[in-house]
């Protein structure tokens, strides 16, 4: 078994008397997609910000190929947000720039690691709209001219286009119409595929984990209550909350 | 010759906390080996555990206790104590499981959908689709249906593309569970014909066959399943 | 030469120039840097030219010769308003001559003649945060500056290309300094950007409003944002000079009369006037 990508343990982060997140561990291999998924006040979003060096920790340490990640420093942690890993917002106007254009929201990741030629970062940036369904033609359009579902598929060619290892995904389809929803996580199930890619997904849509994680973490009251094998947990929970939540699942 | 999966006092019990506590014990004190290019039938009365057994040798459910061995990469693995990952690549390369059931992914199409494993496995995009489609072909599924996800499939039709999923890859270890619950003579015929091919290069099976002419036609024994005594 | 009753050398007190002074030699350690200063009221309002006038009053000593231009002119009302309060409380000399001053007050150009290590050129600042408006957030700006993440920078200039085909600023153009910090080199046209790079003189920075100070030393890499495939290119109007014939120094354009009529002249009037000095015998000889 090779090194995880990233690997946690012992998160504590208290707010005032408010226990977000009580000796958390968790890590994520090589291509795997791990959700964490809990209702709201479980702790997930706390451990989401926690492991991507957003919030510092009361205790415990998060390690990203072996660096401390809050030990690094802010610069170290921005580098890394805009190479190795991405973020993908629950709220995309939140990961995006409004006032730019489609195709520059694409490229500025590409600018700041050191891009310098125009018609290179053009054609980068269509290929990318292209893979998340985006026409083309919209490259020079403003996302605010965008539907949320399109608006979300922008951020997220914005997030994988320098080809991260680990994209931090918070709540992604919250906000969006079902059927849009279904598009997105379709979307995100083949890129991360495709691409290999690493996922950590916070979501409170049980049937979206289902369809994307290889494994899955249950969290109430910021403890994680189970975790194992997606399949296994949700047809097989062993733990009280855990048979509730997925007792709780409405099916279409 | 060793078996390629086998189980060592394999027992699964069901505690549910929503109503009160409940404890339902299902399976105990299983011990069930199957050898490559050997088919063996779960027999029981309904309700006895055949299910459950077969989805605690996929690792759906949890083994409560005992061990489960399956034969990987030239090695023995508990599947019952191993890892998460560990399991997913057993899945991936030796172990392959046709449910009653199509999980439908929305707008994947039916030929996409059977060719995902092998192409998790590696295979070549054009080769995982072109096997996808014959295999279809061969189990009737009309061309037509093909491009279409299968939401709107009917169950003998939707139990098709599971199976085509389940033959394509040509897993050593293969779990059957009423793979011709919802289809009629003829392609029950093509299903046994499958089976058999399997069977042929070596692939250990494990099913279970409500019908005793698919039994018969591919069953090397019958493994008992009996419900157990509930002393609680 | 003599000064005002009861006001300092040059206006400012000595604690005050104390203070502008460390603040420059803070800017030229670090070219590029902006550096925050205790700005102070000067008997004009802000957009006129208080950081400059603050930066020149700091560094001006009694032998020094002062030249004030505005756009390239010397006689504009703030040139003149400038050179006439430098001359009230400093009593220094003052000329309109490039090569004769050790000091330039300069609005929004610079002259063509190059200059000297012996000179310093001061430049008056609007607005000295090139990320100003790509990045309201001036704590997040400054963050981006620490961590050289000028990514947004060249958002800007892309979505000028897609928009219009070619890279719209003609003033102000962003520059990297030293390859390390992003600048806005005040509202030069972007004519000038390449007369900053590796200029003898010393340039310094100052914005009054904004209380900010920055500098280029002697011979720094001072580089304009671009593109490989849209490369910088310095943009005058394509005629000659009506006064001088020169084809290759910054061009106003001057309305003539009401019936569209219109020339052409040098921006910069010192330059324009030396040229026309040296061509005028030979013209008398002919």
């Amino acid at each position: 078994m090779t090194a995880p990508l990233l690997a946690a343990e012992g998160l504590t982060l208290r707010f005032g008397a408010i226990p977000a997140l009580l000796d958390v561990a968790i890590d994520v291999a090589e291509g795997e997609v791990v959700a964490i998924v809990g209702e709201s006040g479980s702790g997930k979003t706390t451990l989401l910000r926690v492991l991507s060096g957003m919030m510092t920790p009361d205790a415990g340490t998060v390690r990203w190929l072996g660096d401390d990640v809050h030990a690094m420093g802010e610069a170290a942690r921005r580098r890394l947000m805009r190479t190795a890993w991405g973020f993908v917002h629950q709220n995309p106007r939140d990961g995006l720039r409004l006032a730019v254009s489609a195709g520059g929201n694409v490229g500025e990741r590409l600018m700041a690691v050191g891009a310098r030629h125009y018609g290179n970062i053009r054609a980068e940036a269509l290929s990318w709209l292209a893979k998340v369904e985006i026409d083309g033609h919209r490259i020079d359009d403003l996302p605010r001219t965008f539907s949320g579902g399109m608006q979300q598929r922008l951020q997220i060619a914005r997030t994988l286009v320098t080809r991260p290892r680990l994209v931090f995904m918070d709540e992604p389809t919250g906000g969006l119409d079902v059927s849009v929803q279904a598009r997105l996580l379709d979307l995100i199930r083949s890129l991360s595929r495709e691409l290999g890619l690493s996922v950590l997904i916070v979501t409170h849509d049980i049937a979206a984990a289902r369809l994307l994680a290889d494994r899955i973490l249950v969290m109430r009251r910021g403890r994680v209550v189970e975790q194992g094998l997606t399949d296994r947990v949700l047809d097989d929970p062993q733990h009280p909350y855990t048979q509730l939540l997925v007792s709780s699942v409405l099916a279409a | 010759m060793t078996p390629a999966l086998r189980t060592e006092g394999l027992a699964k019990a069901f505690t549910l906390h929503l109503q009160g506590g409940t404890h339902i014990p299902v399976l105990s004190g299983i011990d069930l080996a199957v050898r490559p290019g050997e088919c063996v039938a779960l027999w029981g009365p309904s309700g006895a555990g055949k299910s459950t057994l077969m989805r605690c040798l996929y690792g759906n459910y949890g083994a409560g206790s005992g061990r489960i061995i399956l034969r990987h990469r030239g090695r023995d693995i508990d599947l019952a104590a191993a890892d998460p990952r560990d399991v997913i690549e057993a899945r991936r390369e030796t172990l392959g499981y046709v449910s009653q059931f199509l999980r439908v992914i929305p707008r994947v199409a039916t030929r996409d959908i059977v060719a995902e494993p092998m192409i998790t496995r590696g295979v070549p995009r054009e080769e995982a689709l072109a096997r996808a489609t014959a295999l279809l072909r061969r189990l009737n599924l009309p061309d037509r249906l093909h491009g279409l996800p299968p939401a709107t499939f009917s169950g003998g039709e939707q139990q098709r593309v599971n199976l085509a999923r389940g033959f394509a890859p040509g897993y050593p270890v293969l779990l059957l569970d009423e793979p011709t619950a919802s289809l009629d003579a003829a392609n029950r015929a093509g299903v046994i014909a499958l089976i058999n091919e399997a069977k042929a290069q070596g692939a250990a099976i494990v099913g279970i066959f409500h019908d005793a002419e698919v039994r018969e036609a591919v069953a090397d024994r019958l493994f008992d399943v009996l419900p157990v005594q509930d002393a609680a | 030469m003599s000064t005002m009753d009861g006001y300092n050398f040059a206006y400012l007190d000595e604690a005050t120039k104390r203070m502008i002074r460390r603040a420059i030699l803070k800017a030229v350690a670090i070219p590029g840097h902006q550096i925050p200063f205790g700005a102070r009221e000067m008997p004009l309002p802000y957009g006129w030219g208080t950081g400059g006038i603050q930066v020149t009053a700091s560094i001006l000593g009694p032998a020094d010769t002062l030249k004030v231009i505005d756009q390239g002119a010397d006689d504009t009302t703030n040139a003149v308003s400038i050179r006439r309060f430098f001359t009230r409380v400093a009593g220094v000399e003052t000329t309109a001559r490039t090569g004769e001053a050790s000091i330039i007050q300069t609005r929004h150009r610079i002259p063509e003649k190059p200059l000297r290590e012996d000179q310093i050129i001061v430049y008056q600042v609007p607005q000295p945060e090139p990320l100003f408006m790509l990045e309201p957030r001036r704590a997040e700006a400054k963050r981006l500056h620490a961590l050289a993440d000028y990514g947004l920078m060249h958002v800007r200039l892309y979505e000028d290309i897609a928009r219009l085909g070619h890279i719209a600023k003609a003033y102000d153009y962003p520059v990297m300094v030293n390859a390390r910090y992003l600048m806005s080199p005040s509202p030069i046209p972007a004519f000038d950007n390449p007369k900053m790079h590796r200029m003898a003189a010393l340039q310094l920075f100052g914005a009054g409003r904004e209380k900010r100070i920055y500098a280029i030393p002697p011979h720094t890499e001072v580089h304009s944002l671009d593109f490989e495939d849209h490369p910088f290119r310095p943009i005058r109007a394509p005629h000659a000079c009506a006064l001088c014939r020169s084809t290759d120094t910054y061009l106003d354009e001057v309305i003539t009369d009401d019936a569209g009529g219109r020339m052409f002249v040098c921006s910069d009037t010192d330059f324009c006037a030396e040229r026309q000095a040296r061509a005028a015998p030979q013209e008398a000889a002919e």
